[in-house]
Formats: C-alpha cells, sequence, structure tokens
C-alpha cells in the first residue's frame, strides 16, 4: 500500500462496459428487425416447408423406409436444422464480413467499447432466432400434423444447442476467411448446400442408402438430425452423434478464432 | 494533475507524447523515425502529400495499429497496452469507415454515447452539425457530407480531451467546411487539443497553432504556419513586365534572390524583403519602368511545396 495514487479504474469501468454491450446488443436488435427477408429464411421459411411437404398426403402414411414412421415426423427435426443453417451459414456471415470491410468494427475499436461485442450480439441474435424458429416448427408439427413433441426434452435442448452453436460456429469461420461480403455469400452458399443435404432437407438421413448415411452422420447437421431424431423418440441422443457435434463446435469455432481479422 | 499509469508525473504539459516511432508495411516504411508533442489544448496539424505517412501516424496514436518501434503516450497511456484508457479520452474521426447502414443518425448518436463515461448531450452536437433534420435518416441515406458531419459528432460524443481529426472537411461544400473549423475553434475554446490530419492548406493555416510536416515517413519541419512560411525559400514573390530587356547578369545579383525567372516578357524573382529594395533600385537605376509590379507573400501552399520537394 505505497502507491495510493494511481488511478482506480477496473473497478468502475465494469459497469459502463457492460451497459455499453447491453446497447450495442438493443442496436444489432433493432437493426435485425430491419432485415425482411433474412427474418423470413430464418424464422418463417422452414416451417413453411414442413407444412408444404406434410400437406401432401403420402408423406402423413407410416414409411417402411423411416423406420415405420411418418415422412411428416422424420421432417421436423430437419425443418429445425434449416432454420441454423439458414441463420449462421446465409444470414449472419454476410454481415459480419460487411461490418468488417466498411470499417464499423475498426471504428468501434478506437471507443471504449471493442468491436467484439458486435460480433457477440450478431451470433447471439442468429442463435436466439434460429431456436425460436425451431420452437415454431415443432409447435406447428404439433398442432397441424400431430408430430409428437420430443419424449427426451433435455437431450432435444442439449443436442438443439449444440447444432446451434456449430451453425454459428461454422458461420463464424466463413466470414473469418471471407474478405468481402460477396465472397462471404458465395463461401456461405457453396457451404450451404452440403449441409442442407447433409441435414436430410432432401432426403432424412434415415432414409439415406447405409453408407451415405454412415458418411451423412459424420458431418455436423448429420450428426444432428440423428441426434434430434433419437431424442425426439425418446432416448438421450447417441453419444457418437453428440461427440461429432461437440468435435466440430470445437473445431470450427478454433478455426475462426485463428483466422479472424479485425480490418 | 493526473498521474501516469506508473505513478509518474507528466513532463511538461504535452497531452501527446510520439517518440521515435517507426512502422512499416512489409519492408517499406511507412512512419520512419517520427517524433513530435502535442500540447494540451493546442490545435496541431499533420501536413503531408498522399501516402506520407500521416494517416500511419495518428492510427498510431489511436491504438488501430502497434508501432514497429519507439514510444507514444496520450496522457501518459500507451495506446495499445492502455487502450480503455486511451478510448475514453480520445476521440476519433477515420478517414474510411461507416456505419451500419440501416442505422438512423439519432440511433447512432444514442449508441455511441452510451460507450462514454460522461458522454456530451448529442441533441446541440447534432444541431452545431447541421444533423437536427437527418436524425431519422438512416446511414446508408446520408450524403457524403453528412456522413463525414456524422462521424465529427461521434468523434465528440465522449466529451474527449483529445481528438483526432483524419481529414476532417473532406466531401463537404465549402459552407459547411467554415462551419465545422468554427466548431473545431469552440471545441479547443473548451481546453480540448485537437490533432487534425489535412491537406487543405487554408484549413491548416486557419486552424493550426503548430503543423508537423510528414514526408515519406519523416517530419521535414515542425513549425507554426507563419514560421513554415517565412522557412520556406523565397516567401516574397516579386512579378513585373520591365520596359525594356533586363540584364540576367544584374538580376543573378540581387540579394537573397532564391529563384529568378523569365516567361514571355514577365520576370517573376522569389526572396525576401530586401531583395524587393533590390528590385526598385535596379530598376531605377536602368531607367526601366515595370509594369504590372506585384509583391505577394508565400503562401502556406508554395512552403508545403518548398519542403517536400526539398527532402525529395
Amino acid at each position: 500500500m505505497t502507491t495510493t495514487l494511481t488511478p482506480a479504474r477496473p473497478a468502475r469501468a465494469a459497469r459502463p462496459s457492460r451497459r455499453a454491450a447491453g446497447a450495442v446488443l438493443k442496436t444489432e436488435a433493432t437493426l435485425f428487425r430491419r432485415e425482411p427477408a433474412g427474418l423470413f429464411w430464418i424464422m418463417v421459411f422452414p416451417t413453411v416447408l414442413l407444412v408444404v411437404l406434410g400437406s401432401i398426403p403420402g408423406f402423413r402414411d407410416p414409411d417402411k423406409a423411416l423406420g415405420g414412421i411418418r415422412f411428416v415426423d422424420a421432417y421436423v427435426p430437419v425443418a429445425v436444422l434449416l432454420s441454423m443453417i439458414m441463420a449462421g451459414l446465409q444470414a449472419m456471415p454476410p454481415v459480419i464480413t460487411g461490418y468488417r470491410e466498411r470499417g464499423i468494427l475498426r471504428r468501434m475499436s478506437v471507443t471504449p467499447v471493442r468491436p467484439s461485442a458486435l460480433l457477440g450480439a450478431q451470433m447471439g441474435l442468429h442463435g436466439v432466432a434460429a431456436v425460436i424458429s425451431a420452437v415454431l416448427s415443432l409447435t406447428v408439427g404439433r398442432l397441424a400434423f400431430r408430430v409428437a413433441l420430443p419424449h427426451q426434452l433435455f437431450g432435444y435442448a442439449f443436442a438443439l444447442l449444440l447444432a446451434v452453436l456449430s451453425a454459428l460456429a461454422l458461420g463464424a469461420l466463413v466470414s473469418a476467411v471471407s474478405r468481402t461480403s460477396k465472397i462471404a455469400n458465395a463461401i456461405g452458399s457453396a457451404v450451404f448446400f452440403p449441409m442442407m443435404f447433409s441435414a436430410g432437407v432432401w432426403l432424412p438421413v434415415q432414409a439415406m442408402p447405409d453408407t451415405l448415411g454412415r458418411i451423412v452422420e459424420l458431418l455436423p447437421f448429420g450428426a444432428a438430425a440423428q441426434a434430434l431424431t433419437e431424442a425426439a423418440a425418446g432416448s438421450w441422443p447417441g453419444w457418437d452423434h453428440i461427440g461429432v457435434l461437440a468435435l466440430w463446435t470445437v473445431l470450427l469455432s478454433a478455426a475462426a478464432t485463428r483466422w479472424f481479422r479485425w480490418e | 494533475m493526473w498521474r501516469t499509469p506508473a505513478g509518474r508525473d507528466s513532463q511538461g504539459m504535452a497531452i501527446i507524447e510520439v517518440n521515435a516511432v517507426r512502422k512499416a508495411y512489409g519492408r517499406r516504411p511507412a512512419v520512419d523515425d517520427v517524433s513530435f508533442a502535442v500540447e494540451e489544448g493546442e490545435i496541431f496539424g499533420i501536413l503531408g502529400p498522399n501516402g506520407a505517412g500521416k494517416t500511419t501516424t495518428v492510427e498510431c496514436i489511436e491504438g488501430l495499429r502497434v508501432p514497429d518501434a519507439g514510444t507514444i503516450r496520450v496522457a501518459g497511456y500507451d495506446p495499445v497496452a492502455d487502450h480503455d484508457q486511451v478510448t475514453r479520452i480520445l476521440g476519433a474521426q477515420l478517414q474510411e469507415s461507416e456505419l451500419q447502414p440501416k442505422l438512423t443518425v439519432r440511433e447512432s448518436l444514442e449508441l455511441y454515447a452510451s460507450f462514454y463515461p460522461d458522454p456530451a448531450d448529442w441533441r446541440p452536437l447534432a444541431e452545431r452539425l447541421g444533423l437536427a433534420e437527418k436524425l431519422d435518416t438512416r446511414f446508408a441515406k446520408l450524403s457524403g457530407g453528412q456522413k463525414q458531419r456524422l462521424f465529427i459528432a461521434l468523434a465528440l460524443i465522449g466529451n474527449p480531451r483529445v481528438v483526432v481529426l483524419d481529414e476532417l472537411t473532406t466531401g463537404l461544400d465549402p459552407r459547411a467546411r467554415r462551419d465545422t473549423w468554427e466548431l473545431i475553434e469552440d471545441v479547443r475554446r473548451g481546453g480540448v487539443t485537437v490533432l487534425l490530419v489535412t491537406h487543405f492548406m487554408e484549413e491548416a493555416q486557419r486552424l493550426c497553432d503548430r503543423i508537423a510536416v510528414i514526408d515519406k515517413g519523416r517530419i521535414a519541419a515542425l513549425d507554426t504556419p507563419s514560421g513554415l512560411i517565412r522557412r520556406a525559400a523565397g516567401s516574397t514573390v516579386i512579378s513585373f513586365t520591365p520596359s525594356a530587356p533586363l540584364d540576367d547578369f544584374a538580376l543573378a545579383e540581387l540579394p537573397k534572390a532564391a529563384a529568378v525567372e523569365e516567361k514571355q516578357g514577365r520576370v517573376t524573382i522569389h526572396g525576401t524583403d530586401e531583395t524587393v529594395n533590390a528590385v526598385i533600385t535596379l530598376l531605377a537605376r536602368h531607367h526601366i519602368t515595370a509594369h504590372q509590379l506585384r509583391v505577394s507573400e508565400a503562401t502556406l501552399d508554395d512552403a508545403f511545396l518548398d519542403l517536400t520537394e526539398a527532402s525529395a
């Protein structure tokens, strides 16, 4: 206790910066609502697709190729994953890359708030939007097509959360390696279709031929689809699928952190 | 009196100290051994041709870039190591940056005000910068000049002790430029130190107390605007059309004449007050009349060209 005159800062600094991070989140939420196209693809499109497919009579009959469940039952997890792919891979990377390209991150880095607050807000908002969309798909599936709600609710929530994280990590990686938002769009689309395929948008993973199914299960959304289906049926999702999903999340996050540039 | 983080007292009144700073991109040095000190309450200009290293220098002061060598202190803080402290007392207008396209002027002012512990009231600031009518306009819909004025407002919104303005009036029309200059003078009257990067001589001459001329990453000169003009060779310009051809030999003998040129019968001589008297004496002795005689002071423009050419 010799030098008492040095400015005491950390204790006082913590509160304004948390308030500022809240203001950034609020602003980004306002901006998020000003993007009707993004909102449609994330929040509405997956459920609309489920309703369209569920309206085809043949898809409401038990299917042997799907192990006795109906196509519409198998498609609810697909719609859930589709919202995450839309949020993490289609909507988010052009926004974040644009923020870097336009110098918005740079401008913020000369204020007391770190530009990471912007990235955190973007990831949080897209994650929340994907979860709301997932709940909407589950609700509409239950009300319109009597698709049973997940029997193993905690297991389902756990797999869902992990899938959201992996989608955000994948999107962050796309933002990290893309210099411009145009490139982010291009890379995003290139990754988008394999990810949609592996999530089972064209053919649910359970209905895929054996070898193809094995390969797809090693991809993040293939593993997520299997984990969600298992939890929906009532068992805790298999640790193999959870493990694959967790490993992808860690690898993608590490790569995104490694390669991300602020300017 | 404030104290530095290490508990040392500050030296003198300098609020920005730049000491032997070097910064290279690849092998090409952008800033090469630059040192200067900006005193509290001063308007300090950084002047130089494009690519001279002006922006790199201020980016190091803002903590956006890490110098390869040398030290920088802003109110005793290191812009990189003590970035948080520096951002709270330093407001910056960057040369090229944008905001979220769909963010309105009001939202951006409120957002940036929330970043600072003791922000200015943004309403009078917006009024002063002519943005009061545009509060609900989205950033993408603003004109270039309006965007520029918004960034000036954002640089001032944290009630900073130092503002760094990079190309302050680029993109502004003459009216807005003059209004902005008045605002900067007001800001300084409030005790704020201003660091101004510019390539407008008129702006530098009007606003700056002192100017550092940077050329090829080095400081070519550091002086008051009038000091720089005086320092330039041939700060007084004499031109006339002689009634009869002048003896080149006699002209070359003129004291303090830095440059003599003759073009289409018109003679232009750069020199000092002493040269003016000598020219008049010379003409009288040869019974030559000087038609359209003009004596003018060199401008900062001339001094600038002189200084940046000299180091070429």
